[in-house]
């Protein structure tokens, strides 16, 4: 694969909650890497989606977050933590069309309740963790395609 | 379909500048939403997006997904803020009187299949 990571990449960005007019600026900088980086373009749309999907929850349900990345010759790291109020459930939160979003976020075109999913549909390995009243870690892996 | 083409079926206005080689540009695909996470659940690289919604991230999530082409519907113009994040991205952005039914109509009639699912 002609990418060209001989050393690993570290970097993170802040999130600020309910800040809609940068919504996206953060996925959209690591997708600016990646692509000078010569990644494989599916890989990067990938990374995009769930990074996106990801930053948007920040910005939508907490006061503030970060998203950290780490690329290595083998793949995308991807962490997004945040100081929020958190998810009780998380199984009904993972669920495709699950959404608390109020309406004034739904009329931005957001509540779709397919964040979650998106992510883990768009990455290799997706964990999420989640203390009520404290905050959220998502944490991704996508995978180069191995040759 | 060009987006030559788009244009004249959709009697569309042109907000960003758009040069020869813009108007020429093959659009394979079209996906109609207000809702941001269907434009990025689908497969939609290349696609044209019909939409509602104006804000400036309308315009990142078509970035993000690939889409270099979004039509307004409804006589909709974004802000300039928006205006100039879709030229720095070269995203195209066009207007149609047309509500999105018609305008997804229009294109569909004219043989403009819809986005892919993946
Ligand atoms: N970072 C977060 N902090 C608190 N709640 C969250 C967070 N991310 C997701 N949620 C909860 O999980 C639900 C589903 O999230 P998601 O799948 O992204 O859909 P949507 O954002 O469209 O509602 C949200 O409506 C919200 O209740
Ligand atoms: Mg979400």
């Amino acid at each position: 694969m002609p990418i060209n990571i001989d050393k690993e990449i570290e970097g993170s960005f802040q999130i600020i909650g309910g800040n809609f007019v940068n919504a996206g600026e953060a996925s959209t900088q690591l997708k600016l890497l990646l692509t000078k980086l010569g990644v494989d373009e599916d890989i990067i749309r990938r990374t995009a989606i769930a990074t996106f999907e990801a930053e948007m929850n920040v910005i939508i349900y907490a006061a503030a977050g970060r998203m950290h990345y780490h690329i290595t010759p083998r793949g995308i790291s991807i962490k997004v933590d945040d100081m929020g109020p958190g998810i009780e459930d998380i199984e009904l939160a993972m669920q495709e069309g699950y959404s608390t979003a109020p309406d004034w976020v739904r009329e931005m075109g957001w509540g779709a309740g397919m964040g979650l999913p998106n992510m883990k549909k768009n990455s290799d390995i997706f964990k999420i963790d989640s203390v009520v009243g404290e905050g959220t870690t998502i944490e991704m892996v996508i995978n180069f395609p191995q040759q | 379909m060009t987006l030559r083409e788009i244009i004249d079926i959709l009697d569309a206005t042109v907000i960003t500048p758009l040069g020869d080689e813009d108007l020429n540009a093959d659009i394979r695909s079209a996906c109609s939403a207000d809702l941001m996470s269907a434009v990025l659940y689908y497969h939609t690289p290349d696609s044209l997006l019909i939409t509602g919604l104006t804000q400036a991230h309308v315009i990142r999530t078509a970035e993000i997904a690939g889409i270099k082409t979004i039509v307004f519907v409804l006589g909709k113009k974004p802000d300039i803020y928006s205006i100039e994040l879709a030229e720095e991205k070269k995203i195209s952005l066009l207007s149609t009187s047309l509500c999105m039914y018609t305008a997804s109509g229009r294109l569909f009639r004219a043989g403009l299949p819809g986005c892919l699912y993946k």
